[in-house]
């Protein structure tokens, strides 16, 4: 039972950040990202599983294999942007985890471009 | 790789605080100041294998290279 073991790392991973926080902070923030990364690799193999099942049922649809690529793409750098982001906020650089979350927006708007370029079209072709 | 490594950055943490107190109590601040990085550095080395394989992992499962 996977959650109970990461319910486990989460708990006492906040109980060291809390020890931590008062002396030196940097390592808490550490403790942080260490228990994030630990947390996700756990649930790596279950998410790989998943997200090539969804594949499978992509491509038995035949959506064109850009438009789920790309859908995945955007999740992983949502996932990614949002872990960066948290990271910061916990060490209480508001301003930074802003600034990486809008970076992350212009990156997933800049990868739909093509989705929505080709949605247009489409419309497009369907108006009379 | 594991939950060991979180306690192992936690005994670190709390060794350098330990450590820092004991040098500013005898009056060395600045040896206080070099423990302290010198655990922070040490936990960074720790930090960075992880950092990399999660980096690692979400790229080949969101096929982002």
């Amino acid at each position: 039972m996977e959650i109970i073991q990461i319910i486990g790392v989460g708990l006492v991973s906040t109980l060291i950040m809390l020890i931590l926080r008062k002396q030196n902070p940097e390592i808490a923030v550490l403790v942080g990202m260490a228990a994030g990364a630990f947390i996700f690799l756990l649930i790596a193999a279950k998410l790989s599983a998943v997200v090539d099942q969804l594949e499978e049922y992509a491509a038995r649809a035949d959506i064109r294999p850009m438009y789920f690529t790309s859908v995945l793409k955007i999740t992983g750098i949502a996932y990614i942007a949002e872990f960066g982001a948290e990271i910061c906020r916990d060490a209480g650089e508001e301003a930074i985890a802003s600034k990486i979350e809008m970076a992350g927006k212009v990156i997933i708007i800049a990868m739909a471009i093509p989705i929505i370029t080709s949605l247009l079209d489409l419309v497009l072709k369907i108006m009379p | 790789m594991g939950v060991d490594l979180i306690f192992r950055i936690a005994a670190i943490g709390i060794l350098v605080t330990v450590l820092n107190q004991l040098l500013i109590r005898s009056g060395r601040e600045e040896q206080a100041m070099m423990t302290t990085l010198a655990g922070l550095i040490v936990v960074l080395l720790i930090i960075v294998r992880e950092i990399a394989a999660l980096f690692d992992t979400v790229k080949t499962i969101f096929r982002l290279n």
